[in-house]
Formats: structure tokens, sequence, C-alpha cells
């Protein structure tokens, strides 16, 4: 009696073993051949002297890493990097975040303007950065024009890196926004009514109510933000010219790991660029990790 | 009630102001796609709108850039890279999600990490592979990093996991197996999560722009954003060829984004951490 339903349980479990492994067999094909074996391969090539002229390549241990820590360029494209994401996170994020709150009203027109603000991530950046190449020009461009200003804002070193950071904000505002308006959907609506008659302001009501409430969304999107600012390399790679007096001073780490890896052909040291960014993103995620326990509000 | 009125004015101002930012770079490609060149380099006075619409700038954009091939070659590796992410996503997230068998929660692990690793990673060595395969400006080369999706199991196995249990109990004791199950019951219910994830797929493959201009360096061969960047540099004054170029190649996308702009928004909403 007890040996039939437990064999018959076997044969279930057998077969959810066996169609298990057929239904992920493709996935994890692909996520070894294309993913796992291309990490360890970068890790790997980062400590080899790519060969010049089909000579193979030299194993040269942590000689990459030493000329990484020693090189001004990477230096300098980590802190070019790290100055775009300083403006392009908290700022989209506060604005998105106001704009999240203002559309969570019962308001007309709020599809309209959620699709208006949405509109730059289904454009592609290549297409941006020409747009905005053309807004800036500095001479025949439509914001010093209207503006009657002459400010140089991609070719001078000093703010071009802000300039590009600007185009950030306004490619990413809708999608923080729309992440933030996901989060508020959750927020009960008495919170606000007891504040209201306790005689809060909007003010007061956005910063001890609102964010606290959706301190989880915005931790989410601060986290992926940062993670995707400090690979920013599109909008770099089409707004500057070799010949841009600003360029040394708005090369990202990604795009010197282009220039590195598929300009000049020397992989392995692409590779250590590569790899830097990536523990740079480590580093910066797990502070925030650790910083969230002060202010993020899990219910 | 009149504060209200005041409140509400100030509100409908900001979210106007926004959208006119929003807007505005979109109108200034379009306007600027139909001057002359020389409408474009004078600013006393400031030309807006161009004085005769320079319908011609489209033929000539056309002819020195092989959009039709363009678009081709973006369609070709949107729509095998959408076939191929939902096929496997499908597949993979059912089991990560509704079957039990060893080895699972290691290779869900798997799933994770690639999720959370920034895709520069990849790329050396998936360019040395695509070489080695001889598929260098081919549709093929475009699609190869794109033939499974990570984010699509990850996003799938959500939408099994939301799915009731009962329904598979009850395809069970009507005698379906596990493959039947999952094909005539399961899969069938996520469809709105295929479609997220194959317009995410879609647009992201669109919007991608090193990758082809890795391993389709060839004007014929790539796609419409790597093609952009190479006219960007060749063209420098054309505003008006320049402009019609972007125009020519967000239109269509704009366009869809605007009929199914409920399903774009959460399909790419959707997505988090990939971007």
């Amino acid at each position: 009696m007890n040996t039939k339903p437990k064999k018959k349980m076997s044969a279930r479990q057998k077969s959810e073993f066996i169609w298990g492994w057929i239904f992920i067999l493709p996935t994890m094909l692909g996520l070894i051949v294309l993913n796992i074996y291309p990490m360890i391969d970068t890790v790997i090539q980062s400590f080899y002297k790519t060969g010049d002229f089909g000579k193979g390549n030299v194993f040269v241990g942590l000689k990459n890493y030493e000329k990484v820590l020693g090189d001004a360029e990477v230096w300098q494209a980590l802190w070019n990097t790290i100055k775009y994401a300083i403006v392009e996170v908290p700022v989209s994020v506060v604005i998105a975040l106001l704009l999240a709150v203002l559309l969570n009203k019962k308001l007309k027109g709020r599809s309209a303007f959620r699709t208006i603000f949405f509109l730059p991530m289904v454009v592609a950046p290549a297409a941006i950065a020409m747009v905005w190449k053309w807004l800036y020009n500095s001479n025949f461009g439509l914001i010093n024009n209207l503006l009657h200003i002459k400010v140089n804002w991609i070719s001078n070193p000093q703010i071009a890196i802000y300039s590009i950071a600007v185009i950030g904000i306004w490619s990413v505002l809708g999608y923080n926004m729309v992440l933030f308006l996901a989060g508020l959907q959750e927020v009960p609506k008495d919170y606000y009514e007891a504040a209201e008659i306790d005689g809060a302001n909007g003010f007061n009501k956005l910063m001890h109510i609102t964010v606290p409430l959706i301190s989880p969304t915005i931790f989410f999107v601060i986290v992926t933000r940062i993670i995707g600012a400090m690979q920013v390399f599109d909008l770099i790679y089409m707004m500057i010219d070799l010949n841009n007096p600003a360029w040394k001073k708005t090369e990202s780490l990604v795009f010197l790991f282009y220039k590195y890896s598929f300009e000049q052909s020397k992989k392995g040291y692409g590779a250590t660029v590569v790899v830097v960014l990536l523990v740079v993103i480590l580093i910066l995620t797990v502070i925030q990790l650790i910083g969230q326990k002060k202010w993020v509000h899990y219910e | 009630m009149k504060k209200k009125i005041i409140s509400n004015t100030i509100i409908y101002l900001i979210l106007i102001f926004v959208s006119v930012t929003m807007l505005v770079p979109f109108l200034w490609m379009f306007l600027t796609a139909f001057k002359t060149v020389a409408e474009t380099m004078q600013v006393d006075p400031f030309v807006i709108i161009p004085r005769v619409w320079q319908t011609q700038n489209f033929g000539n954009v056309i002819k020195a850039m092989d959009f039709v091939r363009l678009y081709a070659n973006t369609l070709g590796m949107v729509g095998l890279r959408i076939l191929f992410a939902v096929l496997t996503a499908t597949l993979s997230g059912y089991a990560f999600a509704r079957l039990h068998f060893k080895g699972k929660n290691a290779m869900f692990a798997l799933v994770l990490l690639q999720m959370m690793i920034p895709v520069q990673i990849f790329i050396i060595p998936q360019y040395v592979m695509v070489s080695k395969l001889h598929l260098t400006n081919t549709i093929m080369g475009l699609v190869f990093p794109g033939v499974v999706s990570a984010f699509g199991t990850f996003l799938l196995r959500q939408a099994y996991l939301q799915l009731p249990k009962d329904l598979e109990e009850a395809a069970r004791l009507d005698g379906c197996n596990i493959p039947q199950t999952f094909l005539f019951v399961m899969a069938p219910l996520t469809k709105s999560a295929m479609v997220a994830l194959g317009i995410f797929t879609a647009v992201f493959a669109y919007k991608d722009l090193m990758w082809p201009m890795i391993v389709c360096p060839d004007n014929r061969a790539t796609t419409l954003a790597s093609a952009l960047a190479k006219m960007n540099g060749q063209y420098q004054q054309k505003y008006p060829e320049l402009m019609m170029a972007a125009l020519i190649s967000c239109v269509p996308m704009i366009i869809l984004y605007i009929i199914f702009q409920k399903q774009f928004i959460e399909g790419i909403a959707t997505s988090g951490s990939k971007l």
C-alpha cells in the first residue's frame, strides 16, 4: 500500500527532472557560451598582453593592472564617468519623483504626459545625440540662439561632460518616472488624508509620507541608474569628435574600453579596463546596499 | 476651491513645461530635416520654420545611405532576437517557476549573475567568437549575443509564478504530461509577458550602438544606430541631412510606440536593471 504512491511520486519527480533540464537547456547553453565563458575569458585576458601581428598573447601577470593604476587617461576617464553619474542620477531621480507625484493625481491628460515624458526611451541614443549636438551647436544651435548666449556646450572641456549629462537626464527622466508611478500606486491614500487633517503641506507630505513609503523603489532606481550611468558610452561617442578639445575631459571608462579593445586592438588592456569598471560598479553597489539600512523602509 | 484651481494651474504649467522640453528636440529634428544648409547656418534672423520645405533632402539621404538595407538588417536582427529570446525564455521560465529538479537553484543563480553584470564584460570574447565563426557583417552576427535572454527568463519565470496552481493540477489529472501542460495550458496564459519581453528585446536591440559597430562595420550590413554613428562622423556640417537620417531611423519606432504605448511602457519599465 505504501510503496505504490511513493513509486508514483518518483516517476513524477523523474519526469520533472528530465523535462526541467530539457526546458532550461537552450537558455543555459546560451548563457554559458555567451556570458559565463566570456566573463571568465575577459578576466583571463586582462592578465595578457595582446600579441602584435599575429604573435600569440603574452602572459604579463598583473602588469596590465599596474599600468591601469598608473594610467592618467584611465583615472581621468573614471573621474569623467563619475562626474557624469553624479549629475545624471540625482537630478533625473529628483525630477522624475516630483513628476511622478504630480502625475499620481486624477488629472486630465495624465496618460498623454506620461507618453511624452517616456518618448526618449524608444529612440536610439545615436539619433538623440545627433539632435542634441545640433541643439548645442555654439554658432547655429537652437539653445544659444534662443537664449542669446554663446556657450561652447560640448567643446568647452570644463562643461562638456555636464552638457552630456543633461542629455542623459532628458533621456531617462520618463523611465524613472514610470517606475516611481508604479511605486506610488501602492501608497494608501488614507496616509495623506490623515496628514492633511494634521495640517501638513505638500512638501511635508512628500518628505514624510511619499519618500519613506516608496523608498524601496527609490533605492532600486538609484542602484540601477548608477550602474547604467557608469556604463555611459553612446552619448559620449556620438557627441565628441576626435578633434573636440573636450575629448580628454569627456571620455568615459566604457569609451576607453571600446577604444583600446576595438580601435587599437589592445584587447588585453581593454579587458583590464572593463574589469576595473566591474569592480568600481561592484563597490558602488555594495556601499549602497550597506547604506540603505539607514533610509530604506521595507514593510 | 480657489486654492485648488491655483495649485492645479501650477501643476499643469510644470507638466506642460516639461512636455515642451521633451518634444522640442524632436520638433527641431523634424524642422531641420526640411531646411537648406544655408538656412541652418543663418542666425540673423534665426530660421525656425523652413521657408521652402526641402522634401528632396529625403531622397538625398536615401541615396547616400541605403536605408532600405539598414531597415532590413535592423528588422532581421530584432525579429530573430525576439523569436529566440521569447522561445528560450518561455521554456526556461516555466521550468524555473513550476518544475522541481536537482540543480535548478544553481542554474537560476547563473541567470541572476548574468543580469547583474555589465554587458561590456562579455563583448571581447563574444566578438572573437563571431569572427571565428565568420559571422561578422551578417545578421546572425548581430543577433549573436541575444539568442538567449537572462532577463527574459527572469521575466517569464515571474509570469509563471503568478499563475494559479490548480490549473496545472487539473491538466495533470486530465492526463496531460509536462510538455502538454506547458504547451496547451500554461504557455498561452503568459502572452502579456511574452509581449513585454518582445518589446523590451526590440527596443534595446534597436537602440544598441556598440555591438553593431563592432561586428558589422560594413555600411551595408549594419543597423540604423551604427549607420547613424558613421554618418555623424562624415557629414560634419550638413545638419539637414543628418537630421533627416535621424528622423528616418526613429519615426517608425515612435509611431509603433504611440500605437502600443501601454505595452511599450510596461515592457520597458519591467526591465529595471537592464539599461
